[in-house]
């Protein structure tokens, strides 16, 4: 047998599906990462341990463990008949989280320091430091790197098919096993990651060239 | 005796830009010859053209028996002969003083390790920095790495020595250091051509002073000829410049 | 939420984690050393290769890096079948991971080399260093140096994303968890002691690559900064 356009069609559902979960993946991981890289530079050092150890465990451990430990840990808490949405997508909150946290925390500490004293120099509160003057000059540096993470978070994505859900990996497992094609169902797929991520990649560039042609 | 470079009516241009337009000299065994001139006047790019950096457009350059106009010049042959000592010194970041000294030996010429070290020894020496071979680079002060730069060269046991504007990146303090081998390396009859805003360098150690302006030499005479400019132009530069 | 944990279940299993581990570390060091010598061949084509060459290293890199590993280790493993090849899923699940962490080795030497000041190469031929030689001495050994911290970072990286050969049921750490797992059915207590291996595993994996780099870089281990 070989591939129809029903299986094309299937295969671009989950595409549709893998585009939701790193939506999710993403939201979910800025806000709580946000926090962690707030965390990373706070002036208690209770709380950047904190933060750096929360980091180190999830950056230390591959995707696809945390992903089998969020499969597992519902179901121990007895919440064992939820969507295999919620699984893959907790697990990817959490992985993204950590690295945005790293991401943007180096962007925060690229502020040169002088900007900080300056602001405190001019009495705004810590707050109003944050906000008005480091915050938006971290924005324009964290940029590029953001959207070159957001392509790992795509293609992360993929992984959520070992907890059974149907993205467009997991759509191109099940086609295969209806028509064992494999080579062709997987370049198919790939093209697929491919027509997703690589705009994401180019625009991450040209983000950096312009950043940098900016600095220059 | 013949000459050690000879350059005849060397003419080149960068895009629309004429940088030199018909340059002549000759430089002697032995003799010590200093290029001045405002920027822009195309010193530099007679020193870069006689290394064979540049290739010139029209014109002969003959420097120690190599043609360096003909295209089929054997450059690894021509730099052999000369040695040439940058601004910016581009001494090797990675490898410390010695390494920085032997890897032309080695490689080029085949030398063994210990026979290269102890060559490397020697020409640091000569410049006064033995108790720096196992330091890095960025370990050293400017003018302590612009004297390695030499010593490098002088491993090479180079037949002509080029200077391109050497000392400009230097704290005037540290400028005399460096001044100070390059006059004990002339004192040794090394045939040297360097391109300078040290006057008073030119003037005292100098055989030869060459004044280039507008990709024209312009004037030329001994050092003395700085303290009794022919030409206008000559004038105008010493008195701006100095 | 009356959960009881019970690791008593997974003593016994001990061994066959350390063996997880060995084959983890094995899987990820044969990966490392042949995807550092193709990543920075590639960048040396791309860098200064012929203009065909460029391409088809482009095209390579662009093609990796836009898709998941995953996908690249299904096609690997099913291409040299579909080729007629009987390969086993640990051969296969090396060369998928090489040619995946090629292209990122790629990336990372092509911005070493190409922080490597002109004016290094001008030195170098007025040495008299034929091309090769400078090549050598002066652009790739200190473009590698320079490029040293990211390279760590990306083969960290790469040994744990080896536990996605295990999808292909390639030998090492998680293939190893999922049949225990099945075997005790403490799943979630089988893969708490998986990920803390894996974490022990990365700082031991990081600590190494320090170590090594002290080695060969003597630069960094006299000054210890970066070039």
């Amino acid at each position: 047998m070989s591939l129809t356009p029903v299986h094309l069609q299937f295969i671009a559902i989950g595409g549709l599906w893998t585009i939701g979960l790193s939506a999710i993946a993403f939201i979910g991981g800025s806000i709580i990462g946000f926090a962690l890289a707030l965390a990373r530079i706070s002036p208690s050092p209770l709380v950047r341990r904190l933060a750096a150890g929360y980091i180190q465990i999830v950056q230390g451990t591959p995707l696809l463990v945390t992903l089998f430990l969020f499969y597992f840990g519902l179901a121990v808490i007895g919440l064992d008949r939820l969507p295999a949405i919620v699984a893959a997508g907790f697990g990817l909150v959490v992985y993204s989280s950590a690295f945005l946290a790293e991401i943007w925390r180096g962007c925060l500490e690229s502020v040169p320091k002088t900007q900080w004293e300056a602001a405190e120099c001019l009495a705004l509160t810590r707050w109003q430091r944050m906000t008005r003057v480091i915050l938006p000059q971290a924005m324009r540096i964290a940029t590029a790197p953001t959207v070159g993470f957001l392509v790992q978070i795509v293609k992360n994505t993929s992984l959520a098919s070992v907890v059974g859900f149907v993205e467009l990996a997991q759509a191109g497992k099940l086609v295969n096993n209806t028509i064992f094609e494999p080579f062709t169902v997987f370049i198919v797929v790939a093209a697929f990651y491919f027509v997703i991520c690589y705009p994401l990649s180019a625009w991450s560039r040209s983000l950096e060239r312009k950043l940098n042609v900016g600095r220059r | 005796m013949s000459a050690v470079v000879s350059l005849s009516n060397v003419h080149k241009s960068f895009g629309a830009v004429q940088v030199l337009r018909g340059v002549s000299f000759e430089v002697g065994p032995g003799e010590v010859v200093a290029v001045i001139g405002a920027s822009g006047s195309g010193k530099s790019t007679a020193l870069r053209c006689i290394n064979a950096l540049e290739t010139v457009d029209s014109g002969e350059i003959t420097v120690c028996g190599h043609k360096v106009h003909d295209p089929a010049l054997d450059r690894r042959a021509l730099r052999r002969d000369v040695g040439i000592v940058f601004q910016s010194y581009n001494l090797f970041p990675h490898l410390t003083v010695a390494q920085n000294i032997m890897l032309a030996p080695t490689c080029v010429k085949d030398m063994g390790k210990a026979e290269a070290r102890k060559l490397a020894e020697s020409v640091l020496a000569r410049v006064g920095l033995s108790e720096k071979a196992d330091n890095y680079p960025e370990q050293l002060s400017g003018g302590q790495q612009q004297r390695v730069a030499i010593a490098r060269s002088l491993a090479m046991q180079p037949k002509l020595m080029l200077f391109d504007e050497v000392t400009s990146a230097l704290d005037p303090q540290l400028t005399g250091e460096v001044l100070r081998v390059m006059e004990d390396l002339a004192r040794g009859g090394m045939s040297m051509i360097l391109v300078t805003h040290e006057m008073a360098f030119a003037r005292k150690v100098a055989s030869k002073v060459i004044f280039m302006h507008q990709g024209k030499v312009w004037e030329t005479g001994p050092g003395a000829m700085l303290d009794d400019p022919q030409t206008q132009e000559l004038r105008e530069f010493l008195h701006n410049g100095l | 939420m009356s959960y009881q944990f019970d690791f008593s279940a997974l003593l016994p299993y001990w061994p066959v984690f350390l063996q997880g581990v060995w084959l983890t570390l094995k899987l990820s060091a044969l990966a490392t050393v042949f995807g550092f010598v193709v990543g920075t061949l590639c960048a040396i084509a791309r860098a200064d290769g012929p203009p065909w060459l460029k391409t088809v290293v482009a095209i390579y890199v662009e093609t990796i890096r836009n898709t998941p590993l995953l996908v690249q280790i299904f096609l690997v493993y099913f291409g040299f079948a579909s080729l007629g090849l009987k390969v086993t899923a640990n051969t296969a699940a090396v060369a998928a991971l090489v040619v995946n962490v090629g292209a990122y080795t790629c990336e990372i030497v092509r911005a070493g080399l190409e922080s490597i000041h002109k004016s290094q190469l001008e030195a170098a031929e007025c040495l008299g260093l034929t091309r090769t030689q400078t090549y050598w001495h002066v652009i790739v050994r200190p473009a590698i140096e320079r490029v040293y911290p990211a390279l760590t970072s990306q083969y960290v990286l790469l040994m744990l994303a080896s536990s996605i050969t295990s999808q292909i049921s390639a030998e090492e750490l998680t293939a190893v968890a999922n049949r225990i797992q099945s075997d005790t059915f403490r799943s979630f207590e089988t893969y708490i002691v998986t990920g803390a291996l894996y974490i022990v595993l990365s700082f031991v994996v990081r600590a190494a690559f320090t170590l090594f780099g002290l080695v060969i870089f003597p630069r960094r281990r006299k000054l210890g900064t970066a070039i």
